[in-house]
């Protein structure tokens, strides 16, 4: 039974990833989305290169937030044609496996997405990113990002007006990573004391660890009726 | 379930009498607050709406759990009741402290902790309320909504301590006095209980709103049932 | 051989918020049995086959398949388990091939590609093996589907509506595959509104009205071989004069 368990989360991430290769539907309407938040926020905000480091977490952050909300909500909708949920659903495994499995690929797709941005982003205003602190922070929040998600965008797929809802649920939930990963990769960003990004790398473990646990308990109550 | 029951009736009695005795004490009997005047009277009821919030909030997520445990359709009626009246209350919170950060600092809002906790936390219910909304199957309606609240629930603290850590400027009236923030005041013993009384009063307030709240849901689902049943019977 | 039955399901009760949909049901089937669950829409035939799918939750009663308890070893009875509904749970985007990978490899079945050809041939779609799925036609997509249920040799074959939406001669095909399907002793417990085909294929006929099994009959009961008739006669009876007072049933 534990080796089905892994098959299953093998089997999803794979087939995921497959699909999205093949069409990169999800990753250039996530990548194009980023990359016009970012031209908005230039003018928005005047940037300029070499600008502050602390506002170019906030704003990474901003750009990888609006874009994930796309790849979370087609990601589950794939599931719901042609009833492909009731398929994954007859896996003889937990349904928690179900959940891992989506939001470990979804998080993957994030990730691919981040990885560009932040060339791009360092190329535009000449800001070095390549930190592993910040790259740390920034895969610790996403973690936590995709996990509520993932977990919401399951539940807003089997309502009405998904599209809208899905940010409207995810965005105050995950306000504490937001904070913490802006500060944090801000922090790193300009060399500032271990102690003082301490506290914020801890509510991230924390947010991150206290959410999955959730999500794991309270998974089965969503996908089954 | 007719009519309002007996212990019911006399709650909202209890209710309008001790909110007359908190409002009285409030103007009356607390002393004149030397810095501020008659805007540090808006603190009693603030910090009273605000843990009114806060217990529903605790409830609500309290019913969803059990709720998610039992299917007993009556733990719902309860986590919505309770979820709905924290979003007037935490209203209510947001904006008395918005009136004293208004004549303290001379500036509608703060984005101190609290505050900004708070308006975080009424964004949540009325996320709940939009998912509700857009969900039409009441029994997966009530299911979403408890792991909403609960989901809701658990981010609060987490919220609140990273806003903490973020920045502060609100009055620490309770515990560490922290001599750079201004506004803060010594309450006077009379102050003092004042406060206190005006956290109960709030209580049973709750208390008894919530019991109202509940029965109505109770009242709607048995006109949903009688319909139920009208239909078959034809 | 076997000397206790697939499926038992005592009192099995359903409730979503405050309607019942399954009242008290009974039921069981001996292995290798080809049962057609007969009713009238919104009987709950479909509720009943989720549940014993393990897709749905249910408010009361006792389930076991193949001696495993639902909900407790709920996963062990999906292995043991194939699910046809009217809709066809295949990925659009992938091959033949690869929506029957994904499945094989969920079950942990062994010799996958081998397996996979073998169900290919069978539904005879080896020639569409590296199409995608959202090329085929509905009749295709459900032979497919047919193929997805049966690849990790379950015991027990659960099919909702499998003709729905499916023109003639899909119908035909769809026919001989459930004859192989049927030969090789599954279990199969099917619902459907087309009773000509029923009555072709099933042995036995359980006949489904407000959450209840009112009536079980075999084949060789149904006089002169007309199953519609006796299908209405049962209904018009049940409906004329309900064996228990309406009040009861809404309870």
């Amino acid at each position: 039974m534990k080796t089905n368990f892994w098959r299953t989360i093998e089997a999803i991430i794979w087939k995921d990833l497959i699909v999205e290769l093949r069409n990169r539907e999800m990753l250039s309407a996530m990548l194009v989305f980023a990359l016009l938040v970012m031209v908005i926020f230039n003018f928005a905000l005047e940037l300029q290169p070499r600008m502050q480091k602390e506002l170019t977490s906030g704003i990474l952050w901003v750009v990888f937030s609006f874009a994930g909300t796309l790849g979370l909500n087609r990601s589950m909708a794939v599931e719901k044609d042609r009833g492909c949920l009731d398929g994954l659903l007859l896996a003889p495994v937990d349904r928690s496996a179900i959940f891992f499995g989506k939001s470990i690929s979804n998080l993957i797709l994030m990730v691919i997405v981040e990885a560009i941005i932040l060339p791009i982003y360092n190329i535009l205003y000449s800001v070095n990113l390549f930190q592993p602190g910040l790259i740390f922070t920034i895969l610790l929040g996403s973690i936590g990002y995709i996990t509520v998600g993932t977990l919401l965008s399951s539940m807003v797929v089997q309502t009405r007006s998904r599209d809208i809802m899905l940010p409207i649920l995810l965005f105050p939930l995950v306000i504490p990573v937001l904070i913490a990963a802006v500060k944090a990769g801000a922090g790193f960003l300009q060399n500032a004391e271990m102690a003082g990004i301490l506290p914020w790398i801890n509510l991230l473990v924390i947010y991150d660890i206290v959410f999955l646990t959730i999500a794991f308990l309270v998974f089965d109550s969503i996908v089954e009726e | 379930m007719q009519s309002k029951p007996r212990l019911l009736a006399s709650l909202d009695i209890v209710c309008i009498l001790l909110f007359a005795s908190a409002t009285f004490m409030v103007f009356f009997y607390a002393p004149l607050e030397v810095v501020m005047g008659m805007v540090q009277k808006v603190f009693y009821f603030h910090v009273a709406s605000l843990w009114v919030g806060m217990l529903g909030f605790l409830v609500g997520g309290i019913s969803g759990v059990i709720f998610l445990r039992t299917g007993n359709h009556h733990w719902d009626i309860v986590g919505l009741a309770a979820i709905e009246i924290s979003l007037v209350f935490f209203f209510i919170g947001i904006v008395t402290g918005s009136i004293w950060a208004r004549s303290t600092w001379n500036t509608w809002w703060t984005w101190d902790p609290r505050l900004t906790s708070a308006a975080i936390v009424e964004l949540i219910y009325a996320a709940y309320f939009i998912l509700r909304g857009g969900i039409d199957e009441p029994v997966r309606r009530a299911r979403y909504g408890a792991i909403y609240a609960i989901l809701g629930f658990v981010s609060v603290p987490l919220t609140f301590f990273s806003i903490r850590l973020f920045r502060t400027i609100h009055p620490v009236v309770i515990g560490n006095v922290n001599a750079g923030s201004q506004g803060t005041f010594n309450m006077a013993p009379m102050m003092l209980q004042t406060f206190i009384f005006s956290l109960f009063v709030f209580t049973i307030l709750f208390a008894d709103l919530l019991w109202h709240r509940i029965r109505l849901g109770q009242l709607a689902e048995d006109v949903e049932q009688r319909k139920l049943d009208a239909f078959h019977s034809q | 051989m076997t000397a206790s039955p697939t499926v038992v399901v005592r009192n099995l009760t359903k409730r979503f918020g405050l309607k019942s949909v399954l009242r008290s049901l009974d039921f069981q089937a001996e292995a290798g049995e080809f049962i057609a669950l007969l009713g009238p829409n919104g009987t709950g035939k479909t509720t009943f086959l989720r549940i014993l799918a393990s897709l749905t939750r249910f408010t009361q009663g006792d389930i076991q398949i193949n001696g495993y308890r639902l909900p407790a070893q709920s996963a062990l009875i999906r292995q043991q388990l194939g699910f046809v509904s009217h809709q066809p749970l295949l990925y659009g985007d992938l091959s033949a091939i690869e929506n029957l990978q994904f499945y094989g490899r969920m079950y942990g079945i062994t010799g996958l590609d081998a397996r996979i050809n073998e169900i290919l041939e069978m539904v005879g779609l080896l020639a569409r093996r590296s199409d995608y799925v959202r090329t085929y036609s509905r009749g295709m997509q459900q032979r497919l589907s047919i193929g997805r249920a049966i690849l990790h040799r379950p015991a027990l074959l659960l099919f909702d509506e499998p003709y729905t939406g499916l023109d003639q001669e899909a119908c035909n095909i769809l026919d001989v595959i459930l004859r192989k399907v049927t030969a090789s002793g599954h279990t199969i417990i099917m619902t459907s509104h087309d009773l000509a085909r029923t009555s072709q294929l099933a042995a036995r006929f359980d006949v489904m009205l407000f959450g209840k099994i009112i009536s079980s009959f075999h084949q060789e009961d149904i006089p002169s071989h007309n199953l519609a008739e006796m299908y209405e006669q049962i209904l018009v009876r049940e409906l004329e004069t309900p064996q228990e007072p309406q009040r009861a049933i809404n309870q």
